[in-house]
């Protein structure tokens, strides 16, 4: 190992202060025994147990869930098709506009797609809820679904399809048994970007709730600004917990994949 | 080269009035966009034959075969199979089954599901589809890597998974798409060899797709030389390699010397040709023969001329000239002649002494002779 310069050393320390000092206060004030978030009261977990009894935020936090879930899995497979139609379908009249409608939602302000999807659902009389959410959150995410799909669909030798069709698929069964075997990384990693975006998500949701249907962001929201209450550091403290988890689990084992495969491919060439 | 041609019986379907080929291409032609990759284009293969497609990039012999495996369809004329028309029918119907360029190995199948994958979808019964990868895998000599990924075995294993993959179905007609374009020469020229024995054992009709003209002349039985969208010639290796009808399948297939000249007819079969002021002319057979004098391409093979450094007494052509350039490739050298009208040509002679002194060297004045049946004389 190398050691850092001096220059190099002080440049990270402060990067690294930069990013996770506020995370690390919220994470240490969430075990404050006070009531008060800025004055250290001694060590307690209470703000947790509390939390679990809070009923508005433990609905909130289902409701996240849900939408987070169903969203992404109606994102991942519309997104999934779109990526088929950009890279698979060829030239077609329209394509280039098709392709850049998709990817438009990337650029386009939250405030102005949130509004519209409101007008849209007053328009067609469509009470706002759970499935207003649900949509609206589908229709966002898609696009960031048929990103990932798309740049791995590029990369994919279309031979294997034509070979599975040659071997007597049809070409559903072709793309049910060899595609998204093949691409299923990448689904999953538009899965996952799209379940993080609506778990995070503010500004449409805030939009395209209803009365009876708070997401989690949106309790947290307007729950602070009646003033910061310690749960709000635990709910966010636990929500840090498990991003971090699921980033570490996945890093570790795509990184574990690549060492395998590594390793065998060596294997296979000393036998040969 | 033309040894190895001969396929060692006499299995000639293509001179048997009586045969039915399995494969006819009638008048197809295939355009993409204003780009003609096919032109019109009519073929006979029969079963049982290994037939090559040999051409450069770009000269539509891939297309042909997309057209067989029914990724393409043809923009005029039938193709058909048994006598069947095969326009109507999908890939996944087809009796043919086709072996990748790229092998298309399913990477997350291991090699005894990737050889299976297709008669999982016949209507196959279990303990058969087992028993025939067995099979498969005895073939190709792959038993001990049934349990392998294909990224966890060596290239020239892959290529036979890949073979017993497409050959597992028994398919009608294999398709080969440069199947061993990916190998080193080594193993390339053991694997052709396994190729046709593969062929003969399963008497199933393959149809190669080659730009290699020496693997095209060591599995095939016969030869299809193309040059954009057309079929230029089509017979046995031998005569390929020994009677090609045109300078484009000469200069394709093997070395030649090609001398332009003006030949007149001096009997039924013979011509001579004049081809530089100053040179005798050669006195050439023409099986053909000329009804008039005209300009014609006379082609022979280094390999047919004889240099010496002593004048030769009896031949029915001597040419003299000077040593400019010498090739040596260890089993036999090639010796590049500047004629005194500034032609070149290219005579090969083989090394069949370990001699420590080349008899001939640059610079060497030496005499080209060559038989009146040795060269062609080609007017296309």
């Amino acid at each position: 190992m190398k050691r850092l310069s001096w220059f190099n050393a002080t440049s990270l320390t402060l990067g690294l202060a930069f990013l996770y000092l506020p995370m690390v206060i919220l994470v240490i004030y969430s075990f404050n025994a006070g009531k008060l978030v800025t004055v250290w009261a001694g060590f307690s977990t209470k703000w947790y147990g509390s939390l679990f009894q809070n009923e508005a935020f433990m609905n909130a936090a289902w409701v996240t869930l849900k939408v987070g879930f169903i969203s992404s899995c109606l994102a991942t497979i519309l997104g999934t098709m779109a990526a088929i139609v950009i890279v698979r379908a060829g030239r077609f009249p329209g394509r280039t506009l098709f392709s850049g409608m998709i990817y438009a939602p990337l650029v386009m302000p939250e405030v102005i797609t949130g509004l519209s999807l409101l007008l849209l659902f007053i328009a067609i009389g469509m009470d706002r809820g759970v499935l207003t959410i649900i949509l609206a959150h589908t229709t966002f995410s898609m696009c960031y679904v048929s990103v990932v799909v798309s740049s791995r669909l590029v990369a994919f030798d279309e031979s294997l399809e034509e070979a599975a069709l040659d071997l007597g698929c049809t070409p559903f069964d072709a793309f049910k048994s060899v595609t998204l075997p093949i691409i299923a990384p990448a689904v999953i990693s538009g899965w996952l970007l799209a379940f993080t975006l609506s778990l995070d998500d503010l500004v449409i949701a805030s939009f395209t709730s209803g009365p009876s249907s708070t997401t989690l962001p949106i309790k947290i929201f307007s729950a602070v600004r009646l003033g910061v209450s310690p749960e709000i550091n635990a709910l966010s403290t636990i929500m840090i917990g498990i991003v971090a988890f699921g980033v570490i689990t996945v890093s570790l084992t795509s990184k574990r994949a690549i060492t395998r495969a590594k390793r065998e491919e060596q294997k296979a060439f000393a036998d040969a | 080269m033309t040894e190895s041609a001969s396929t060692g019986t006499d299995f000639e379907p293509w001179n048997d009035p009586k045969a039915v080929p399995l494969i006819q291409f009638k008048n197809v032609t295939k355009r993409f966009g204003d780009f003609t990759a096919i032109d019109n284009l009519t073929l006979d293969i029969y079963a049982r034959e290994f037939y090559a497609l040999l051409g450069p990039s770009g000269c539509g012999k891939t297309t042909i075969m997309r057209m067989l495996a029914g990724f393409e369809t043809a923009t005029e004329g039938t193709i058909s199979l048994s006598g069947q028309d095969m326009a109507p029918v999908p890939p996944n119907k087809r009796a043919i089954n086709m072996m990748f360029q790229s092998y298309a190995l399913f990477p997350h199948l291991n090699v005894w599901d990737n050889i299976a994958f297709g008669l999982k979808r016949s209507s196959m019964a279990k303990d058969q589809i087992a028993a025939r990868v067995e099979e498969m895998l005895r073939l190709t000599q792959l038993e001990k890597f049934a349990r392998r990924k294909p990224h966890q075995i060596s290239g020239g294993q892959r290529q036979r998974v890949a073979l017993a993959r497409s050959l597992a179905k028994a398919p009608k007609l294999l398709l080969l798409d440069e199947p061993l374009g990916a190998l080193d020469k080594k193993l390339r020229q053991e694997t052709q060899f396994e190729l046709v024995d593969i062929q003969e054992k399963t008497g199933t009709t393959f149809v190669i797709v080659t730009h290699d003209q020496e693997e095209a002349m060591t599995v095939a039985s016969r030869v299809a030389v193309m040059d954009h969208g057309k079929v230029v010639q089509v017979d046995t290796p031998a005569n390929i390699y020994e009677a090609p009808n045109s300078v484009y399948v000469a200069d394709f297939i093997g070395d030649i010397n090609i001398i332009e000249g003006y030949a007149t007819p001096i009997s039924d079969t013979m011509v001579s040709v004049d081809f530089a002021e100053g040179q005798p002319k050669i006195h050439t057979s023409c099986p053909t023969g000329l009804t008039a004098p005209q300009r014609i391409s006379f082609a022979i093979r280094p390999e047919k001329l004889l240099i010496s450094t002593e004048k030769p007494t009896e031949s029915a052509n001597i040419l003299s000239g000077k040593v400019v350039d010498i090739a040596y490739l260890g089993n036999i050298s090639t010796y590049h002649v500047k004629l005194a009208s500034g032609q070149m040509i290219k005579a090969q002679s083989a090394n069949t002494r370990r001699i420590r002194r080349r008899a001939i060297t640059w610079e060497d004045d030496v005499w080209i002779s060559f038989t009146d049946t040795a060269g062609m004389v080609l007017t296309t």
